[in-house]
């Protein structure tokens, strides 16, 4: 292999972190508010807004229900119109972030479901406000399952970010297609497709560490 | 310092309708521990949850120190429950949280400082008997210290109330005697009035001074415990106290059991005797004066809060009409009879 291979593979490490990690921390942040509103305003919730509980859960329905390729695809207008550009790997955070809003909010919402009502309550007695209930009880006592929340996320959105290079994005995904696949070298295949085990083995290592480190049960 | 005025409970509308609790009256006097006892499904929790409008009350007033909690905005609400502190049969403390932080929660949430939750968490991690525990997590505790953490909590913000909903429900008899034990502590040391619900008759025993019994959403029977152990006014009173007591005739004799005298028949009575009222002689006096046999089927003697009460049932052996003076006379002292039924002499 050459080392102008070498390095290509090397620099599409940082490529594939780079959008991984920007659109994580963006869908996280959103997806966490998102997740939070989904539960609070259920019907008999601390904020109880039926209405508005329906609304929001249809349109990350839709959201979830689309391929992230179609989606891709779909919001390249939009993408132009925030980035300047459609292809690159700046602009593939977009798609990459809205993708992963919806998946993130249902995540979050599933950890706050485990949260016992009792402690809810025990919060109300003592004269909480829905805000308090927020940050003191619900997010601190979901904190397990937000953080393997958060774990599979980062590692649906590596495997996101390969599709990503099908749509023009750099990182290993793109190494993989233009190399690997289009001119059959099936060592840069392989050596791309390991390096993404090893993220994701450590991503996953990293969260259950997090988890463990974060649970007092 | 609680009152409940005509406070009803419905679930749900239509059809589905639950009537969790009936139009319901109760006063919980200042310093008093007050005891709510029913079987399941009575309405229990409904009604305590209503105290600190947890659950909002279809109709009536709820009146917490003179304050009518339901004419309150939210806010006003709040800070009213800060004067109301709550424990709960699962203890619901935070797992994410030591000791010291689910103790310190109620504070934070007032907003007060730092170094000013500290001065107050720790005397009541003292009380409470949980000083080294201060650094534990939830997980790392039995069910009794659980309580006790739960207890703490509730106290944090020097409410002048406390609600426990089945409180020591889910813990074994001598971790519960413990539990109640502190509560009665904390009832005479800070004054504080004590409303609580249980169906464990042990626990109005151990500790209330007022009892108020709940069957299908209806206050049945409101007392003075040592009133209600030696007479409850109710069928229903009735039942609980000798479920508990488990004093009833032996079996055989409940067969034969008749409602009314008949010509050769002996009552069968339940004698409850009150502090030092000792039976012994009241026995001996009836065959010496009335020239009857007394047999005793069974008896016993509890203790209610320190006070003594004797409990029995006998049969009076003797003529109807002679009988009937025994009854008469035993009326007249300070005791409490119940004629249980009659049965037919076999002699
Ligand atoms: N949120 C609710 N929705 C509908 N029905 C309810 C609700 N909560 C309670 N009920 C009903 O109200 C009645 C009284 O319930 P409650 O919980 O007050 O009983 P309880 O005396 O506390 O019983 P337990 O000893 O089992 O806790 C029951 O029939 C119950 O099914
Ligand atoms: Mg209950």
């Amino acid at each position: 292999m050459s080392s102008a291979m070498i390095e290509r593979i090397w620099n599409s490490i940082f490529e594939t972190l780079y959008m991984v990690a920007v659109s994580g921390l963006i869908s996280i942040a959103i997806g966490v508010a998102l997740g939070v509103a989904l539960y609070v305003t259920r019907p008999r919730q601390i904020l109880a807004m039926p209405a508005l509980n329906s609304v929001l859960s249809i349109i990350v329905n839709v959201g979830r229900s689309v391929p992230f390729i179609i989606l891709a695809l779909a919001i390249v207008p939009f993408t132009k119109l925030l980035v300047g550009s459609f292809i690159g790997n700046t602009a593939a955070i977009v798609p990459l972030t809205i993708a992963a809003i919806p998946f993130v909010a249902r995540l979050i919402e599933g950890a706050l479901n485990e949260v016992q009502p009792g402690l809810i309550e025990a919060a109300q007695s003592m004269g909480a406000t829905p805000r308090q209930i927020i940050t003191k009880v619900l997010l601190p006592e979901a904190r397990g399952g937000i953080i393997t929340g958060v774990t599979i996320t980062f590692i649906a959105l590596i495997g996101y970010s390969a599709m990503a290079g099908a749509v023009g994005a750099g990182g290993l995904g793109a190494i993989a297609i233009n190399y690997g696949y289009n001119r059959y070298n099936s060592l840069v295949m392989l050596i791309t497709v390991a390096i993404m085990v090893v993220l994701v083995q450590g991503i996953q290592m990293l969260g259950d560490y997090l988890v463990r480190r974060a649970n007092h049960k | 310092m609680i009152k409940l005025e005509n406070v009803s409970k419905i679930y749900g509308q239509g059809s589905g309708a639950v009537h969790a609790l009936k139009p319901v009256d109760l006063h919980v006097p200042k310093g008093s521990i007050t005891g709510v006892i029913g079987t399941s499904g009575a309405g229990k929790s409904t009604l305590i949850r209503c105290v600190n409008l947890l659950e909002r009350p279809s109709t009536g007033r709820v009146l917490v120190d003179e304050q009518d909690l339901t004419a309150l905005s939210e806010s006003g609400l709040r800070k009213a429950r800060h004067d109301i502190g709550m424990i709960f049969q699962h203890f619901n403390l935070l797992s994410s949280r030591t000791v010291f932080a689910n103790v310190a929660l109620p504070l934070e949430l007032m907003g007060i400082t730092k170094r000013d939750i500290r001065d107050r968490v720790l005397p009541l991690l003292e009380l409470t008997g949980l000083s080294d525990k201060a650094a534990s997590y939830p997980a790392e505790l039995s069910g009794g210290q659980k309580q006790r953490v739960a207890i703490a909590r509730a106290l944090a913000s020097r409410p002048k109330v406390l609600l426990c909903d089945e409180a020591t429900s889910a813990l074994d008899p001598q971790t519960t005697a413990s539990i109640l034990t502190l509560l009665r502590d904390i009832n005479t040391q800070l004054g504080l009035t004590i409303l609580l619900i249980t169906h464990e008759m042990e626990v109005v025993k151990t500790i209330c001074d007022q009892v108020a019994l709940i069957a299908n959403g209806e206050l049945v029977e409101t007392a003075e415990v040592g009133d209600f152990f030696t007479a409850p006014r109710t069928q229903l009173g009735r039942t609980f106290l000798n479920d508990y007591l488990e004093l009833e005739p032996p079996r055989n004799l409940l067969e034969r059991l008749l409602e009314a005298p008949g010509e050769r028949t002996h009552p069968i009575v339940r004698l409850a005797f009150r502090g030092d009222t000792a039976s012994a002689p009241i026995i001996s006096r009836l065959s010496r004066e009335f020239d009857i046999e007394v047999s005793i089927l069974e008896a016993r003697i509890e203790d209610i809060q320190g006070r003594t009460l004797g409990l029995m049932i006998a049969e009076l052996m003797g003529p109807t009409a002679i009988t009937q003076d025994v009854l008469t006379f035993l009326n007249k002292l300070d005791l409490h009879v119940e004629v249980l039924g009659h049965v037919q002499r076999n002699d």
